[in-house]
């Protein structure tokens, strides 16, 4: 992971320091609240319908477990002791008062942690896969291409106030983990016919009342010019984006205004003028950057260590291994993962003791690191083999040993209406109402891989157009109703999903999904073909028959 | 629900004013001596459009106290007690309907 | 609005003309676009400064004719979050080496001072005079920027680089070409 330099640390204090006096003079009266709301916003805060938020930042999903202790301490001392991990790899918390935000701000500060960009119009947290440096299909390490771009974005004094907010992600694998394209710029790394590494770019993705799939419009762009090459993209954006109607002011709206070719000539011809000028990325910049990238001295080990053959003869240890374990580049290695999809519970919330005992786990077990993926679970990336048995014991002592990663129940959810002032519909009810359905881990591995995405409203944190199955809450006459769509895929084959059928109350939303399951297994053609392939397959209408039949 | 920031005024039933206390984000309803209370029962309780109007804009101009004041529903029941009067003004009075991490 | 130049408050020697008005002789006008590009043949003979106010959706690169004459060029903030002005301030002053004076005005606040100073301009119109008797503070504020822009203050690229190299670190100013 990235370890800071004192240009990177008196960056962060700075800003703390700034934040305070925008608190100070917003307590004061001397500061609107219209003048102050982007600026709280560009640190993160929102206001809630109980409180403010404060969204930090974890960038592309890596963090320390000292950072971990911290958050811990923040959720504790400022907080109602919890937080949530969010679809793009950040943290929230829900209860925090404006007056004690400097402070807490301060205190993240000393672990290297800061709300910068996580909101307002401007770039925001850089995405990437959560298994980057450890997973054995990646080129190389993407996370030091987001370093790159995470410093060159922040605090950019031309791109601080854009038309909207802007989402960036990348990935160095031929299986997407991170989405790319469902972003406004997807970096997708790879090698081209003649062996160079380089990017391939797309613009213009992004769910909420318009979704879109990015665009390619540089199918190969060599390292050395990627800074200049997104200011080039972001310089056409500032300029041309629309300013007259929020709704329409992302950047995949001008791409399809412009068409994808036209948008591609203006930020091309944009970008010869600036390609061999300071952003030129000489190679002494990259491997000084590369220099703070700490990987752990690995001792050497040989896979199926004795431990592990051992510990399958037990049946709970089998099928956690089978399920919340995966390879690593590295033999003897393992890359585990952390279900915060217990149950009944809040998908992807972890109270402050957790995430203490997480942090004490990853230092015994995982060289001090933790990572967050968009899917709202935590990875131990550095585990030995023969760790795993005691591993497992400990995880599942603190509760986040559920085998159910990529199963039914593993639900990406936004906080909803529980929380959130622009929501229409709860979303963490009906998460927990389907994890208790499918409870039954015999049956939820029966149903294999099958994400459920739910957003609380169409702004679609929950990602819920790229959800195999994606619920939607929406109003109607002051009632929650749910919107269901199949389909959708969040990876390189990404897709919308397609609309079922009408919407439905609260209290039927979980049997639609039983029913959709139930439809899953009569039409598909084996055991082990997947639900989205099933959907593929067979198309919508076989499952709409099935499930509206009753309704 | 639809954020009520966004809704014209259109009384049909009995409503308060609410918003949030600029210093800890809490939930708060203008009370008729100008103060904000985090008690509904406290809440001044209009049920004409010109009377909420006057409310709001009385609200709308303490920009120090209280941010995004705007217009919520209330239900008065035959006891006079004043309910939240929706299912968003329900969770911004009770709080969450889940229960929070950490509690049983 | 007070108009705030080299870190103070200072009178405003422009005028500024409104569209058909006449054009005082010997004054520093400021005038509006559609007008620089009318009378431009005469304009460029005038003895006294002349400066324009270019609206925040029109390209810049329509003014490149005149910079090389032009005293002062004026952006726009309708409001502070539109944030045009800032890739056209850029424009001007590192694509076509603009010299003179480049002015932000509209909603101009303090807690845009700083990126509005790297984004190239050097003369402020302050919305709130609070916020001019600040500005000294407000652009002091930080000491690292990631990023090279127009105000030729030391990118970390470069002050890594030299600290590596050194082992301190340059306060130099770097040049952006492009």
């Amino acid at each position: 992971m990235y370890i800071y330099d004192e240009f990177d640390r008196t960056l962060v204090d700075e800003r703390v320091r700034e934040f305070r006096d925008q608190v100070a003079r917003r307590l004061s009266g001397e500061l609107t609240e219209e003048e102050f709301k982007p600026l709280r916003l560009m640190n993160g805060v929102y206001l809630q319908l109980h409180a403010y938020m404060l969204r930090i930042a974890i960038p592309y999903g890596t963090l320390s477990s000292d950072q971990m202790r911290m958050l811990a301490h923040v959720a504790r001392r400022y907080d109602r002791g919890y937080g949530h991990f969010t679809t793009r790899q950040n943290i929230q918390f829900n209860w925090i008062k404006l007056e004690e935000l400097p402070d807490a701000m301060a205190d993240l500060a000393r672990a290297g942690l800061h709300g910068m960009q996580t909101s307002g119009n401007c770039v925001r947290n850089i995405t990437t896969d959560q298994w980057a440096g450890v997973a054995p299909d990646e080129i190389e390490d993407p996370r030091i291409w987001a370093e790159l771009l995470r410093q060159h974005l922040t605090l950019h004094p031309e791109f601080s106030f854009l038309p909207r907010k802007f989402k960036i992600a990348l990935t160095a694998s031929a299986h997407d983990r991170a989405a790319v394209k469902i972003h406004d710029i997807g970096l997708r790394m790879y090698r081209n016919g003649a062996g160079e590494t380089g990017f391939e770019v797309t613009v213009g993705g992004g769910l909420g009342r318009t979704p879109f799939l990015g665009k390619t419009i540089k199918p190969f762009l060599p390292k050395r010019d990627l800074l200049s090459y997104v200011e080039a993209i972001m310089r056409t954006y500032n300029q041309y984006g629309r300013r007259d109607n929020i709704y329409k002011a992302r950047i995949k709206i001008l791409v399809h205004e412009l068409g994808a070719e036209k948008f591609a000539r203006e930020v091309e011809e944009e970008w010869h003028s600036i390609k061999d000028g300071a952003l030129a990325l000489d190679p002494a910049v990259v491997a000084d950057i590369a220099a703070r990238f700490h990987y752990p001295d690995y001792e050497e080990l040989a896979d199926n260590p004795p431990e592990l053959a051992k510990a399958r003869e037990g049946e709970r240890f089998r099928t956690w291994l089978a399920n919340s374990v995966s390879n690593h580049k590295v033999s003897g290695r393992a890359i585990v993962t952390l279900s915060l999809k217990p149950e009944g519970g809040p998908p992807g919330d972890a109270t402050a003791a957790q995430m203490d005992a997480i942090a004490e786990l990853a230092d015994r077990y995982s060289h001090g690191e933790i990572r967050v993926g968009h899917e709202q679970n935590l990875a131990l990336p550095h585990v030995a083999q023969r760790d795993l048995p005691a591993l497992r014991r400990a995880l599942d002592e603190i509760g986040v040993a559920t085998p159910n990663v990529n199963l039914i129940s593993d639900i990406i959810a936004c906080p909803g209406l529980d929380y959130c002032s622009l929501a229409n519909a709860r979303s963490i009810p009906v998460a927990q109402e389907i994890t208790r359905r499918f409870r039954n881990l015999d049956v939820a591995r029966d149903l294999g891989r099958l994400h459920i995405n739910i957003s609380g409203c169409i702004n679609a944190c929950g990602h819920h157009h790229i959800g195999h199955i994606g619920i939607l809450g929406v109003e109607k006459n002051g009632e929650e109703y749910y919107q269901v769509t199949i389909g959708g895929r969040a990876d390189e084959r990404a897709e919308l999903g397609t609309i079922l059928g009408p919407a439905v109350p609260y209290g039927e939303i979980a049997d639609v999904v039983e029913d959709i399951a139930a439809a899953y297994l009569e039409l598909r053609a084996r055991p082990d073909e997947l639900f989205i392939d099933t959907v593929k397959r067979v198309g919508v209408d076989p499952f709409k028959e099935r499930v509206y039949a009753a309704r | 629900m639809t954020s009520p920031l966004q809704q014209k005024l259109k009384i049909t039933g009995p409503v308060v004013v609410t918003a949030n206390r600029l210093g800890d984000g809490a939930v708060v309803y203008r009370s008729g001596d100008g103060s904000w209370t985090e008690e509904l029962a406290a809440a001044a309780v209009v049920t004409t459009t010109p009377a909420a109007m006057e409310l709001l804009t009385a609200a709308l101009s303490d920009k120090l106290r209280a941010v995004d004041a705007y217009v919520a529903p209330v239900e008065l029941t035959p006891h006079q007690q004043v309910l939240p009067g929706n299912l968003r003004e329900r969770i911004r009075f009770n709080g969450p309907t889940v229960a929070l991490p950490g509690e049983s | 609005m007070p108009l705030v130049k080299a870190g103070h408050i200072v009178e405003d020697r422009f005028v500024r003309v409104l569209d058909d008005a006449p054009v005082p002789e010997g004054a520093a006008v400021i005038l509006p676009a559609a007008r620089l590009l009318a009378d431009a043949r005469e304009l460029v003979l005038r003895q006294a400064p002349t400066g324009v106010i270019w609206p925040n959706d029109r390209k810049v690169a329509e003014l490149a004719p005149y910079l090389d004459w032009i005293s002062l060029v004026a952006l726009v903030f309708p409001n502070f979050r539109d944030g045009r002005a800032y890739s056209q301030a850029r424009l001007l002053r590192e694509r076509y080496a603009f010299r003179g004076e480049l002015r932000a005005t509209g909603q101009v606040l303090r807690d845009q001072l700083l990126f509005l100073q790297r984004a190239g301009f050097d003369g402020f119109e302050v919305t709130k005079e609070a916020d001019g008797a600040a500005f000294a503070e407000a652009v002091r504020r930080y000491s690292v920027f990631y990023q090279p822009a127009a105000d030729g203050r030391a990118s970390t690229l470069t002050a890594r680089r030299a600290r590596g190299a050194s082992g301190a670190v340059p306060s130099r100013r770097e040049h952006v070409a492009g």
